[in-house]
């Protein structure tokens, strides 16, 4: 059992928690994933690891509640337990020490994931902007942390309720405009977002590393449910990345099959909503 | 005890089959006590007894069914516990006919003697009674790491422990068992089982560390670090092969591991009980001719597709799947295209799977294996309507620890490079067995390769 060690919540939808796991700790790098199940009868969900603490043997991890599995981690407190807790997996993020100037975009959730690489490079010396954008203000997380750990900051907002309206891809822009002279783009968050960021660093040949996310199950490269197309050739998230060459991804492909289960994924959140009502309604 | 002289096995109790596609209780039902008795008594207790040497671990065959021809069916489960760790898995999914049955002398004239049957039967039998081993093992305070819980790394582990070995099992799972809890389907081999032959190795004092992924949390190096005198590597290969055709990452195209793993390891067709989806698909067609696609195909069927089909570009007789299980999957209602290869797998604008376009295929010259090679038929290509492919042509090892640990020798296709039978690697006091070493093959022979390890760790230790 992997004990909760911290709860926090971070937005309307988004909370954070620490987990006491220390062979995880131990090797945990940035990039690198973890994969839990909460009891007997849960599914497997992969996380990216948003922190660690070798010496706590500690690993942070950030979540956004968006279906039945999330819904029931956030009714977790810190005290209670997860029945698994595996990693790391994944490869971790290979930083090139000839980069000397990265711009690190977090769209929403992804900011979690961008955060451990923005940090990672900023201590290795290197010139980082942060780009985050979220869709209002109110979702805005991470905000401190990121700051502590670039050379500037940028945080927008799709309806500009925090005054600075706009998506990464125009703060981007922006900068590369003004002659920001980026060596490195990293780009994590929504699918669409990483495309049309991969887009648009393209037209300035900006060499561009994302963060895929697709449906996993093992997360060790047993099944191939997290396949995806890079540069022609079928990769596993799992074990492959999830960094990739965001120049070499097909994201039609990886969009079209994270809806694969929308249905039964709508079906199950609806079961468990029913049970928690219900469980109410009964005392 | 009069011989019983019959020249057919006494029939095993089945589901009836179109009853048992519908869900996943175990097909077999095994036999009553009078059903093992009757069978017990074909056996003829021949001196020669080539039906050990056709067990990959030699379980001492007539030595136990004397046993149970006199009703001691749990002195008969002792003496199979001896050089067999899990006979109720065994006797279910061994491909007898190939081995220790395969040399019976009844067989000449006649059905060979049952002797998965027994075996099945016995273990049932020892559980079902509260069966208490000896778990008295006196201890000699050397540990012993295995990496992977599946058949070879259970066995090896059973057999060290009984020796007196620290043994602890490193898994990556959530659960030990390997191909037992997420590839075998619960209709072949019902999971309760492979717990309760895997709590016996428990009891012994096995400790099984699970959600372990060696070569990422820690090396080969570091458990020698940490103590371990002698390291087995039982991986497995569990790595899946896809065709390389267009549209094999349309939605609705698994590997078979996938679809297995949802299905078996994750519960899918108890959604929304347990959390993990599989879709209801209608039309599936299932790529491949060994085991793996039989139990793709029946647990398809049993998840309420319409219509499953066998896609194999061989002939029945080339297929590498047991007779039994393509039996049982015909009677399920399965339907088989045999001599037939797919070329593409077709989607609609979504990117959904629509069809699997096919081309007849004809045998040719034999190939290097001495099987005849198939060759297309040119223009004898149709589309096969189905809204699901399950591609189960195979697997390979996990290139993981190889990738971790240098000096690891391995074949140009994956395999670790080990000596037969000691399973010695290219690694001081690293041993490896089962499909991590040859492939994708059977469970007793994983088994045998665990337990002949074992031995040789034992001498390596002895003499260290």
């Amino acid at each position: 059992m992997y004990r909760i060690l911290e709860k926090k919540v971070l937005g309307p939808q988004v909370t954070k928690m620490v987990i006491d796991a220390p062979a995880v700790a131990k090797k945990a790098e940035p990039g690198q994933f973890i994969i839990f199940r909460i009891d007997e009868k849960g599914e497997r969900v992969p996380l990216t690891i948003a922190d660690y603490d070798r010496e706590a043997g500690t690993v942070t991890i950030i979540f956004q509640i968006v279906g039945k599995t999330t819904t029931q981690l956030n009714e977790l407190n810190a005290g209670d337990s997860l029945l698994d807790f595996v990693g790391p997996l994944g490869t971790a993020s290979h930083f090139d020490e000839n980069v000397k100037k990265v711009a690190v975009i977090g769209g929403g959730l992804g900011t979690a994931i961008a955060y451990p690489q923005a940090k990672k490079l900023f201590h290795m010396g290197k010139e980082v902007d942060a780009i985050i954008g979220f869709r209002n203000k109110d979702l805005i997380i991470l905000e401190d942390e990121m700051r502590q750990n670039s050379t500037n900051l940028f945080v927008v907002t799709d309806d500009g309720s925090n005054g600075n309206q706009g998506f990464v891809t125009d703060a981007l822009k922006k900068q590369i405009e003004a002659g920001a002279n980026y060596d490195l783009v990293i780009a994590i968050g929504p699918l669409i977002m990483m495309k049309f960021v991969c887009q648009l660093t393209k037209q300035y040949g900006i060499k561009t590393i994302v963060s895929m996310n697709p449906v996993m199950i093992d997360g060790t490269g047993m099944c191939g449910g997290c396949r995806v197309t890079v540069g022609g050739k079928t990769k596993f998230a799992c074990v492959d990345g999830p960094d990739f060459d965001g120049h070499e991804v097909d994201f039609d492909e990886a969009m079209r099959r994270q809806q694969m289960y929308k249905t039964e994924e709508a079906e199950s959140l609806r079961d468990h909503k029913c049970r928690l009502e219900g469980m109410a309604n009964n005392g | 005890m009069a011989k019983n002289m019959a020249k057919e096995k006494v029939k095993m109790p089945e589901l009836d089959p179109n009853v048992r596609n519908k869900n996943f209780e175990e097909v077999a039902q095994g036999y009553t006590e009078a059903m093992a008795l009757e069978e017990a008594a074909r056996c003829l207790n021949c001196k020669n007894k080539p039906c050990v040497s056709g067990c990959p671990v030699n379980v001492r065959i007539p030595e136990f069914i004397e046993k149970a021809a006199a009703g001691d069916f749990i002195g008969a489960y002792e003496i199979i516990k001896t050089t067999n760790a899990l006979p109720a898995v065994c006797g279910r999914v061994c491909p007898q006919e190939t081995q220790c049955e395969q040399k019976c002398v009844r067989g000449i004239k006649g059905e060979p003697v049952g002797i998965g049957r027994l075996e099945r039967f016995c273990a049932d039998y020892a559980m079902q009674h509260g069966y208490k081993q000896n778990t008295d093992v006196t201890k000699n305070g050397k540990k012993v790491a295995i990496v992977g819980s599946g058949p070879a790394g259970l066995s090896c582990a059973g057999t060290l422990a009984r020796m007196g070995y620290d043994v602890t099992i490193f898994e990556a799972f959530h659960v030990a068992g390997g191909v037992l809890q997420y590839g075998i389907p619960q209709f072949r081999l019902p999971k309760e089982l492979v717990k309760a032959e895997i709590d016996g190795l428990k009891e012994l004092g096995v400790k099984i560390e699970t959600n372990m992924v060696i070569g990422k949390v820690d090396t080969i190096d570091e458990l020698k670090e940490m103590g371990y005198e002698a390291i087995f590597i039982g991986t497995g290969a569990g790595l899946p092969k896809f065709m390389g055709i267009p549209g094999e990452n349309l939605n609705g195209v698994y590997s078979a591991n996938e679809f297995l793993t949802r299905i078996n390891l994750m519960k899918a067709y108890k959604f929304p009980e347990f959390d993990t989806p599989m879709k209801h698909y209608k039309k599936v067609a299932v790529i491949g001719g060994g085991n793996v696609a039989m139990d793709a195909a029946r647990c398809a069927k049993r998840l309420g597709a319409e219509k499953v089909y066998i896609v194999y570009r061989r002939g029945e007789e080339e297929m590498p799947a047991r007779n039994e299980e393509i039996h049982h999957a015909k009677e399920e209602g399965i339907e088989f295209h045999l001599l037939t290869a797919p070329l593409e797998v077709v989607g609609d604008e979504n990117g959904w799977v629509t069809g699997l376009k096919n081309i007849k295929m004809e045998l040719g010259e034999p190939d290097a294996s001495g099987r005849r090679r198939p060759v297309q038929i040119p223009g004898s290509e149709y589309i096969m309507d189905v809204d699901a492919v399950v591609v189960a042509i195979g697997q390979s090892p996990n290139p993981l620890i190889k990738s971790v640990t240098p000096d690891l020798k391995t074949q140009p296709w994956g395999g670790i490079v080990a000596e037969e039978p000691s399973g010695k690697t290219s690694i001081e006091g690293v041993y490896a067995g089962g499909d991590a070493v040859t492939g994708a093959a059977t469970v007793i022979l994983a088994m045998g390769a665990g337990k002949n390890a074992a031995a040789a760790i034992d001498e390596y230790l002895q003499n260290k």
